[in-house]
C-alpha cells in the first residue's frame, strides 16, 4: 500500500473535482457554464433536507429499497470457505442499481427545471432507468446506444422505447459504449440550453463522478447496517464488477475508511489480458477522455482502444477516476475476470441459487469463486448483484448454441 | 514578445482586412498529400493555418472532421509525424502562423513538457485545445505561454459576460469565437448574432476575435469577416477534401487542388469584406 495514505479515503474530490492526480473537468467551453450550474444546483440540494426525504421515499416505494442482503447457502456450501452474502441490487424495480443514481440525477434535474434529459447506454440498464423515471415525471428522454449494443441488448431497447424514450443507435467509432457517450456529448453541447445529460457511471467531468457516487453509496450504507442486523459486525470483504464502477462505488465508499474491510473490483478481462479486453486499471494507464483524467485503454500516440467484454455494460476502454486514485493508493485491489469466467459464474449461480447474474455481475461472482474458498468460514464476504441476467439470457443462448456445435 | 500570430494581424490590420483562417486535419488521407495540401494553402489565400492533431474520440467535433481524423489515424498519422509536418511546412514558409488544434490526450500521453518544446521548435506559433477549459490551466496553457506559444481560447455563446473574463484570462493569439452551440459542421449562427457577440467580447478584450463553425460558402465567410477579425472554415474544407479521394478513400490527382481551389474562392470572400469596427 502506499506509503503516504490520507486521512480518509471518503473526503475526495476536492474543490475542483480532483481524486490524487484523477477527476477533473476537461470538456469544451460550451458544457463549462453549465457544469459549474449542475455544480451548484447538487450542492444545494444536498443542502437541503427536503431532497433527501423526497429521494428516500421515492427510494422505498417506487425503487423497492432497501434491497436485500441475502445469505447464498448453496454458493457458500459449494465453495467452502467465506460465509457469502449477495447484496440484491438486481431486485430493485428496473433490474440493476442504475436506478439509484438516475433517481437522484432526474431530481436535480426537476430543481434545474430541465425538461429533457440525454442519456447513454452500454448494456441497456442506464438507459432503462433513465427511460422509467423520465417516464414517471413526464419528462423528454434521448438514449445513445451504441449500434452493436443496440443489437446484442434488444428487449431493453425495446423497453425504452415501450417507455416513451428515443433510442438513437451510435454509428460511429467502434459503436459501443464509448461512442455512445462521444454522441451524448455532442447532443450535450448543441442542446445545452434546455438538456441534462444524466450519465450512467461514476466518470465524466466533476461533480459527476462524485454525485453518481453519491446516489449509489445507499448500496454501502444498508450494506452496513444489513450485515450488522445479520451477523453483529461488518464484513470481511466486498467484492463487485467494475466497468465505470458505480455499482462498485456504491459499496465501496462507504467502508473506506474501515481497515478491516479488504476491497476487491474486478474489472473485465475479456478473451485476457494480452488480448482484447475491457481492463482498463490492468491493461491501461492514465490519461484523458470524457471530462476526466483517469485509467484509460490507449496506444502509445494516445488513441483510444477498443474495450472488449462479453458484457455490454462493462464494454468501455475508461474507469472513474476515483477507481483509478483507490488503485494507486492501494486501498482497493482491481482483478479481472475473462468472458468465459464469466459465463461460467452465471451458469453457477443461476443453478445453486436460481438467481441468473446480469454478465456485468457474474464478473465480480467469478472472482468469488477463486477468493472464497481461500477464506476461514467465520469470513463475511459481500458481493454485489448489480443486476438481474434476464437481458443477457437471448445472447447467452446464442452463446451456448455456437458452444454446442 | 511578438508572435507570428501578432505580426499577422498587425499586418492584416495595415491592410484593412479580416483573416482567413483554414482548418484542415493532419495527416489526411495520407501524411505526404497533407503537407502537400497545407504548403498549397497560403498561395490560395489563407492567413493562418490550423491544423487539427487526429484523435479517436474528438466529442466536440462533428462526423466530417471524425471522419477526417480516423482517415489520417488509418493513414499511420501521430502527433510526432504532425509536429514532422509543421516542421516539413517551415521549410518553405517562415511567417504564415500555424496553430495546432486537437484533444489533450494525445499531448498528454506524449509528455507536455517534450510536447511544448518539440512544437516550438517544429515551428507550431498556437495551440487550440477544445477539452481544456480554464479551470485546467494548470494543464498545458500556462506551460504553453511559458514555453512562448499562445494559447488560443475558445468563448461560446454560453460563455456570459461574467464567465469571459476567466476565459479570456490566460488566452493570447486571439479568441475563436464558437458561432453556435454545437458541434463543428452545424449549422451557422446569423451575422448579426455574430456581431452582437464580437462587439460584447471586444469589450473585454484587445485581442483579434476569430469566429467559426458553420461557415461553407464565400458570401458566409464575407459576412463574417465583416463582423469579425476573422472567419474561420474547417467542415467545408474537409468535406471538399473527402469528396476528392477515390473509392478506397486514397487521395487522387485532383485532391490537392480540390482543397487549394475552395481556399481560394473562400478568400475572395473574406477579402471582399470591410475591416472589421475595432
Amino acid at each position: 500500500m502506499n506509503p503516504n495514505l490520507p486521512n480518509s479515503f471518503r473526503t475526495g474530490p476536492d474543490e475542483r473535482g480532483h481524486f490524487g492526480n484523477f477527476g477533473g473537468r476537461f470538456v469544451a467551453e460550451t458544457l463549462m457554464p453549465l457544469i459549474l450550474d449542475l455544480e451548484k444546483a447538487y450542492a444545494a440540494a444536498k443542502a437541503d433536507p427536503s431532497f433527501q426525504t423526497e429521494m428516500n421515499g421515492y427510494l422505498k416505494d417506487y425503487v423497492g429499497r432497501p434491497s436485500p442482503l441475502y445469505f447464498a447457502e448453496r454458493l457458500t456450501e459449494h465453495l467452502g470457505g467465506a460465509k457469502i452474502y449477495l447484496k440484491r441490487e438486481e431486485l430493485n424495480h428496473t433490474g440493476s442499481h442504475k436506478v439509484n443514481n438516475v433517481l437522484g440525477q432526474i431530481m436535480v434535474a426537476r430543481r434545474m427545471g430541465k425538461k429533457r434529459i440525454i442519456a447513454e447506454t452500454g448494456a441497456g440498464q442506464h438507459g432503462v432507468a433513465t427511460a422509467t423515471l423520465c417516464a414517471r415525471f413526464g419528462l423528454e428522454c434521448v438514449v445513445y446506444m451504441g449500434a452493436v449494443d443496440v443489437a446484442r441488448q434488444a428487449p431493453n431497447v425495446f423497453r425504452m422505447e415501450m417507455l416513451g424514450a428515443k433510442v438513437v443507435p451510435v454509428q460511429s467509432g467502434t459503436r459501443t459504449l464509448k461512442d455512445a457517450m462521444n454522441e451524448a456529448l455532442r447532443d450535450w453541447v448543441t442542446n445545452v440550453h434546455n438538456t441534462f445529460y444524466c450519465i450512467g457511471t461514476v466518470a465524466g467531468p466533476h461533480p459527476y463522478p462524485m454525485m453518481v457516487r453519491d446516489f449509489q453509496s445507499v448500496i454501502g450504507e444498508e450494506t452496513r447496517k444489513q450485515m450488522q442486523e445479520a451477523e453483529g459486525r461488518l464484513p470481511d470483504s466486498l467484492v463487485a464488477c467494475i466497468g465505470g464502477g458505480s455499482n462498485a462505488m456504491g459499496l465501496f465508499h462507504p467502508f473506506l475508511d474501515d481497515p478491516s474491510v479488504e476491497i476487491f473490483g474486478v474489472e473485465a478481462a475479456g478473451h485476457g489480458l494480452t488480448q482484447l479486453h475491457a481492463a482498463s486499471i490492468a491493461g491501461g494507464r492514465a490519461g484523458v477522455l470524457h471530462g476526466n483524467r483517469t485509467y484509460l485503454l490507449m496506444d502509445d500516440d494516445g488513441q483510444i482502444q477498443d474495450a472488449h467484454s462479453i458484457s455490454a455494460g462493462l464494454d468501455y476502454p475508461g474507469i472513474g477516476p476515483e477507481h483509478s486514485w483507490l488503485h494507486e493508493t492501494g486501498r482497493v485491489t482491481y482483478l479481472s475476470a475473462t468472458d468465459d469466467e464469466a459465463l461460467a459464474a452465471f451458469m453457477l449461480l443461476s443453478r445453486l441459487e436460481g438467481i441468473p447474474p446480469a454478465l456485468e455481475s457474474a464478473h465480480a461472482i467469478a472472482k468469488v469463486t477463486e477468493l472464497a474458498p481461500k477464506r476461514p468460514k467465520d469470513h463475511l464476504m459481500v458481493v454485489n448483484l448489480s443486476g438481474r441476467g434476464d437481458k443477457d439470457i437471448p445472447q447467452i443462448t446464442e452463446i451456448l448454441k455456437g458452444k454446442k456445435q | 514578445m511578438t508572435t507570428r500570430i501578432d505580426a499577422r494581424f498587425a499586418e492584416l490590420a495595415k491592410q484593412g482586412r479580416s483573416a482567413f483562417v483554414t482548418f484542415l486535419m493532419a495527416g489526411d488521407p495520407d501524411p505526404k498529400t497533407s503537407l502537400d495540401i497545407i504548403k498549397a494553402l497560403p498561395k490560395a489565400g489563407a492567413d493562418i493555418i490550423e491544423i487539427g492533431m487526429p484523435f479517436t474520440d474528438p466529442m466536440a467535433d462533428g462526423p466530417s472532421i471524425q471522419a477526417a481524423g480516423l482517415r489520417a489515424l488509418k493513414g499511420g498519422m501521430t502527433l510526432r509525424k504532425t509536429l514532422e509536418m509543421v516542421r516539413g511546412f517551415r521549410k518553405e514558409d517562415d511567417t504564415t502562423p500555424l496553430v495546432l488544434m486537437g484533444y489533450y490526450n494525445p499531448i498528454y500521453i506524449y509528455g507536455v513538457d517534450k510536447f511544448l518544446a518539440d512544437a516550438k521548435v517544429a515551428g507550431v506559433d498556437g495551440l487550440i485545445i477544445v477539452d481544456l477549459p480554464p479551470e485546467e490551466d494548470d494543464e498545458l496553457c500556462i506551460p504553453a505561454l511559458k514555453a512562448g506559444l499562445n494559447f488560443i481560447r475558445l468563448a461560446t455563446p454560453t460563455t456570459d459576460d461574467k464567465r469571459l473574463p476567466a476565459v479570456l484570462a490566460n488566452t493570447s493569439g486571439f479568441v475563436y469565437y464558437v458561432s453556435i452551440t454545437g458541434i463543428t459542421g452545424a449549422a451557422a449562427a446569423d451575422s448579426k448574432a455574430v456581431g452582437d457577440a464580437v462587439a460584447r467580447i471586444k469589450r473585454h478584450t484587445k485581442l483579434p476575435v476569430c469566429v467559426g463553425f458553420g461557415i461553407r460558402t464565400p458570401q458566409a465567410a464575407r459576412a463574417i469577416a465583416e463582423k469579425a477579425n476573422g472567419a474561420v472554415v474547417g467542415t467545408a474544407l474537409v468535406d471538399a477534401l473527402r469528396d476528392s479521394l477515390d473509392t478506397k478513400g486514397q487521395a487522387t490527382t485532383k485532391t490537392v487542388a480540390a482543397v487549394a481551389d475552395l481556399v481560394a474562392s473562400l478568400a475572395q470572400g473574406v477579402r471582399g469584406a470591410k475591416q472589421a469596427a475595432e
